[in-house]
C-alpha cells in the first residue's frame, strides 16, 4: 500500500521542522547572552536540510543534516562595569538575529501545519478506502 | 460473463493505484520543501494510466507516448507494469521562481495539486463503489 508510506514521509519532515523549531527557540531564548570571552559568546545554530529515500517504493522523506553555528562575531561593547566584562572591559553579545529567528520559525511552523494537512488527508482517503463495497 | 462486469473495474483500481501513487510523490514534494537543492517530481498521469491499462495513447488524448522516443538516439523510458511506477517516469518540475538555494518546490502549486489529486482519488472511490453495488445488485437479482 504505497499510501502508507505518506505517513512516513511528513512524519520524517514534522520531525525535521519541529526539531528546527527547537534551534529557534533556543537561538531566541540565548539572543541576549553576553560573555566576557568573545570564544564562548552564543551562536546562532541553524538547521540544515537533507533528503532521505525512505523505503523501496522511492518516496523520500526529509532529515536533519548538521546543525550548524554561525560562525559571525557578535558585537563587542565596552563595558567595564558589567560583572562578565573581560581585562580590557568588553563583553561579547551573541550574533543571533531576532527578525530572522522570527522569520525561520514562522517558515518551520507553515510547514509542518502543510506536513499535518497531508497527513489528514491521507488519513481520510485511506479511511475512504477501507469502505469500498460498503 | 463475470470478465465483462469487472473489466470496468479493473480500469478504474488502476487508475486509483495510480492516484495513490501521484499522492506519495506530491507528500515527498511537500515535506521536502525547505530542502536546499531538491528538485520537485511529479508525472503525467494520462500517459500513466494509458500505459498501465495498455491502451494506446491517442485514446486518452495524450499526443505522443512516453515510451516511445522521440529520437533514434534516445533512450526509451520503460513502462510501467500493472499500475506501479519506477521511478524513471517520475519527471522533474520547473521552478516558477527562483530560490537561492535551488529548491524547486512551489508550495501553491504542490498544495493545489495534493487537494486536486485528492479529490480525484475520492470520486475514483466512487466509481468503483457504485460499480460494485450495480454488480452486486445483479448478482443478488432483487
Amino acid at each position: 500500500m504505497s499510501m502508507f508510506s505518506i505517513f512516513n514521509v511528513s512524519a520524517s519532515a514534522i520531525t525535521a521542522q519541529s526539531q528546527r523549531l527547537n534551534v529557534v527557540a533556543s537561538n531566541l531564548a540565548n539572543a541576549d547572552a553576553v560573555s566576557g570571552d568573545s570564544a564562548k559568546a552564543y551562536k546562532a545554530r541553524q538547521v540544515t536540510f537533507e533528503t532521505v529515500p525512505m523505503g523501496s517504493d522511492g518516496s523520500v522523506g526529509v532529515r536533519v543534516q548538521a546543525i550548524t553555528e554561525n560562525q559571525i562575531q557578535g558585537a563587542k561593547e565596552h563595558n567595564p562595569g558589567h560583572p562578565a566584562a573581560d581585562e580590557q572591559g568588553y563583553i561579547t553579545h551573541s550574533n543571533v538575529s531576532p527578525v530572522e529567528e522570527m522569520v525561520n520559525m514562522i517558515s518551520a511552523s507553515r510547514s509542518y501545519q502543510n506536513n499535518v494537512e497531508v497527513m489528514n488527508t491521507a488519513k481520510t482517503l485511506l479511511l475512504k478506502t477501507l469502505q469500498i463495497g460498503q | 460473463m463475470l470478465a465483462n462486469m469487472t473489466s470496468g473495474l479493473d480500469f478504474h483500481s488502476k487508475a486509483l493505484v495510480l492516484r495513490a501513487e501521484r499522492q506519495r510523490v506530491i507528500a515527498g514534494n511537500i515535506a521536502n520543501a525547505d530542502t536546499p537543492g531538491y528538485a520537485a517530481r511529479d508525472f503525467n498521469f494520462s500517459q500513466a494510466l494509458a500505459d498501465a491499462t495498455g491502451m494506446a495513447s491517442s485514446n486518452l488524448g495524450a499526443s505522443k507516448s512516453a515510451s516511445t522516443p522521440a529520437h533514434a538516439k534516445h533512450i526509451a523510458l520503460s513502462n510501467t507494469q500493472g499500475g506501479s511506477l519506477d521511478s524513471q517516469r517520475l519527471a522533474y518540475t520547473v521552478q516558477t521562481q527562483p530560490s537561492l538555494d535551488g529548491n524547486s518546490v512551489d508550495m501553491d502549486r504542490e498544495r493545489a495539486n495534493f487537494m486536486d489529486n485528492a479529490i480525484r482519488y475520492e470520486s475514483t472511490l466512487r466509481f468503483i463503489n457504485g460499480q460494485a453495488k450495480t454488480i452486486l445488485s445483479a448478482i443478488q437479482g432483487q
